[in-house]
């Protein structure tokens, strides 16, 4: 059968920030979902202690968290860069050229996927749609939405963010 | 609280000020304008007014739906006639502050049009092709009103079907109104309206609820989120017929996480119908309640079929429930419940306030009303456009659209979302009509039509809305699990070139088993941008296939690499934690 969860002694703060998330977020946390997303918006990642604290306040199991926390592809279990970038690969950006404007921002940061530069300055992740379909191809900065790039002027984008950091 | 006469007062004399005192400036700051720049086209607005000690009111609004146009300056001088300038980045901004504004000159350059009486060297708006095709009913304030403020929605005739109701309809009433509108979900299935809200008011409750799905993760498609970012309070009466109609206690705005503009408008319309008594206990003083909240998901399409819903709602993974029984009966929470798309409800308070009739009488055979369209793609005025059902898609993408860009022909449309079909060119004549579309092969869907032009491939666009289907399959029935996990594979060999004898044959026994075996929509349509693809570009899988090579040369390169396993949940030991969903992996 399943783990109990236990409320585990605070390691360095982060029980206290995971706690902290959930319990005064902007918004109710009613369920295991919406705890997990308040603790993303806070810390950006969910640690291990956001999977136990959540368990613990629902009385549930670790698994059963870990079950929701793995299925919406928002989330990420280890800290994100200074800026996350986020490119579209739908297929109104497909259409308009987002495969050679993600090489592009790719080769910039030298990643080959998704993922973390060696710096720890971006976070690359790919998005099913931004919403902002009518003015591809778009990708968002730290979520600020930027449309109507190339590839040039999205690697552009980009460093200029990094530039600022 | 105040009674309606008293909001409605207090509005109109708020109105009256806005339009008549001082410059009243909009900028259309939907997430279409955001990437368009609307954000540093506000601010340097504000920076010059302030640096010019000019005082007006500035607001950011909605998407009026020219998104081709933005960002959009959108002037009303006090006395004058409403002047919109086009594409203003921050230094047409200024330039239009220091000519137009200060001085009432005409700056040179990006002027869209005027609203209202003519104003000289520019074009009426509404005779423009964007706008003269349309017919707006529940994106006519869109891009009009600053979306938080309830006084504006009440100035324009807003929340007046809500008193209507309450004060001389029976519930029964509403419900036979909306039957007879004609009104069908907007959501994808097209059932009707009416009888839906039918089966709610034979539950039990309370409580009982009325949810609305503005999940809307199609990509191409942006009406449900551009409706909360434009104009929420059309959404939140239209709840709140639904809940009077139905009988039910709460309403829940199901949102996808992420989407600020969105959540963010609509969270604050909740606050402030609260605030004047137009949600929460007493409504309006007439004894009647009813409760509105936002729930986010996490992203996960599948979260926006109605029984996954439900259990993102209730905090869980976002896998579809078997039928019956039917949420009517059991629903969130164990409680009965009604779901609809954020479109439908939209509707409502326009059927209500001027009759079953001036909704029926638009649109064609049994679809009535208007369609609300995203287009996007190879083609010169991408756009939101609200127009009547019974128009043609050659209508929409030529006359409405401009057709496709740089003298190109056009190839292929890509309508209903990623679970819809790809057509061809010659299926302009079919019209906006939920029937018509299905017997094409295609669906009308969310309303995203994305245009492609004749240097598009076939199977890389097929290849790319397999990919979303793979990706997005929540993984608790087996057909669609791996059915689409093998669909993508043959796929991406045909794009490869390494296709092998028999694929055709097996994608489509692979696809006929998901469409009878899937537990949801999801698998149920997942093979139809395959089928409908091979049916319309046969020419291009022939070429993948026997010659070995892509006419267009797009499928040369690789494809990213997008595979999602939503893992089953197992043990959990914290050095072991494994790989995320959404993480690159096979
Ligand atoms: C995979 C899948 C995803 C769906 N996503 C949405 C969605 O994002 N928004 C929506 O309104 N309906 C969506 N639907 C349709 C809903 O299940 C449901 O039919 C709809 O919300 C009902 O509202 P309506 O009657 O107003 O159309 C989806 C269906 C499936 C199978
Ligand atoms: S497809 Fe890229 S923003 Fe919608």
């Amino acid at each position: 059968m399943v783990e109990t969860a236990q409320l585990s002694s605070d390691a360095g703060g982060i029980n206290d920030r995971v706690r902290e998330a959930i319990s005064s977020g902007k918004r109710p946390t009613r369920t295991i979902l919406s705890s997990l997303l308040a603790v993303h918006d806070e810390l950006g990642y969910l640690p291990d202690e956001a999977i136990r604290e959540t368990a613990a306040i629902f009385d549930t199991t670790i698994n059963e968290v870990w079950g929701v926390a793995s299925f919406y592809t928002n989330f990420r279990f280890t800290p994100p860069g200074r800026h996350v970038v986020e490119v579209c690969w739908g297929p109104t950006c497909h259409l308009a050229g987002a495969p050679a404007l993600i090489d592009s921002i790719q080769h910039m940061l030298r990643l080959s996927g998704e993922g973390d530069t060696e710096d720890g300055g971006v976070s690359l992740k790919y998005n099913t749609c931004l919403g902002a379909c009518a003015q591809p191809p778009v990708l968002s900065i730290d979520h600020h939405l930027v449309g109507r790039l190339t590839a040039d002027s999205a690697a552009r984008a980009v460093s200029r963010v990094l530039d600022g950091a | 609280m105040p009674t309606y006469q008293e909001l409605k007062a207090e509005a109109d004399s708020r109105w009256m000020a806005l339009v008549s005192e001082k410059p009243w400036i909009r900028v259309g700051a939907a997430m279409c304008g955001q990437a368009a720049g609307a954000l540093e086209t506000l601010a340097a607005l504000k920076s010059r007014l302030t640096a010019r000690g000019i005082d007006a009111n500035l607001d950011a609004v909605g998407c009026l739906g020219l998104c081709f146009a933005e960002p959009i300056v959108d002037i009303l001088l006090p006395g004058g006639s409403r002047l919109l300038f086009s594409n203003a980045g921050p230094d047409a901004a200024r330039r239009i502050i220091d000519s137009y504004v200060a001085e009432g000159r005409i700056p040179d350059g990006n002027v869209l049009g005027y609203l209202g009486s003519p104003v000289d060297g520019a074009p009426d708006l509404t005779s423009l092709p964007g706008m003269r095709l349309q017919k707006r009913i529940a994106l006519r304030n869109a891009g009009h009103v600053a979306p938080g403020d309830a006084y504006q929605y009440l100035a324009n005739g807003g929340y007046s079907a809500l008193r209507r109701a309450l004060s001389v309809m029976k519930p029964a009433d509403v419900i036979q109104a909306v039957i007879d509108s004609g009104l069908r979900g907007r959501g994808g299935a097209a059932f009707s309206t009416g009888i839906k809200w039918s089966f709610l008011v034979r539950s039990p409750g309370p409580p009982k609820y009325i949810l609305c799905n503005c999940e809307e993760g199609d990509p191409g498609a942006f009406n449900d989120k551009g409706i909360l970012e434009s104009d929420p309070h059309m959404l939140l009466e239209g709840m709140s017929l639904a809940g009077y109609a139905t009988g039910a206690t709460n309403g829940i705005v199901f949102i996808r996480h992420g989407h600020d503009g969105p959540i963010d408008r609509t969270e604050k319309a909740i606050e402030q119908a609260y605030d004047l008594g137009l949600l929460g206990d007493d409504i309006l003083n007439t004894g009647w309640s009813f409760d509105v909240e936002v729930s986010l998901t996490g992203e996960s399409y599948v979260s926006g079929e109605e029984t996954a819903l439900m259990d993102a709602v209730e905090g869980k993974r976002a896998m579809p429930r078997f039928r019956p029984p039917f949420p009517a009966q059991v629903g969130v929470w164990g409680k009965p419940t009604n779901i609809n798309n954020v479109k439908t409800l939209s509707y409502a308070p326009s059927i209500i306030a001027d009759g079953s009739e001036s909704f029926s009488e638009i649109g064609v055979n049994k679809s009535t009303g208007t369609a609300i369209i995203c287009l996007s793609g190879h083609i010169r005025r991408p756009g939101l456009y609200e127009v009547p059902m019974g128009m043609t898609l050659g209508e929409v993408v030529n006359d409405i659209g401009g057709g496709v860009p740089g003298g190109k022909k056009l190839k292929m449309l890509q309508t209903g979302g990623p679970l819809g079909g790809l057509l061809g060119a010659e299926s302009l004549n079919i019209r906006l009509d939920f029937d018509e579309m299905r017997q094409a092969g295609a669906i009308l869907g969310s309303g995203g039509i994305i245009v492609a032009d004749e240097d598009t491939c076939a199977v890389d666009m097929t290849r790319v809305l397999v990919a979303f289907c793979q990706y997005e399959s929540c993984g608790k029935c087996f057909p669609c699990r791996m059915g689409m996990e093998h669909l993508l594979e043959i796929i991406e060999r045909i794009a490869r070139f390494e296709s092998r004898p028999g694929d055709a044959e097996l994608m489509r026994s692979v696809g006929e088993t998901m469409e009878g075996a899937s537990l949801c929509g999801h698998g149920q349509l997942g093979f139809g941008p395959i089928r409908s693809a091979f049916q319309h570009f046969e020419e291009d899988f022939r070429m993948h296939i026997d010659e070995r090579r892509c006419p267009t040369g797009s499928c040369l390169r690789p494809a990213l690499e997008i595979r999602n396993t939503r893992p089953y949940a197992v043990d959990f030991t914290p050095a072991a934690m494994p790989e995320p969903a959404g993480a690159a992996n096979v």
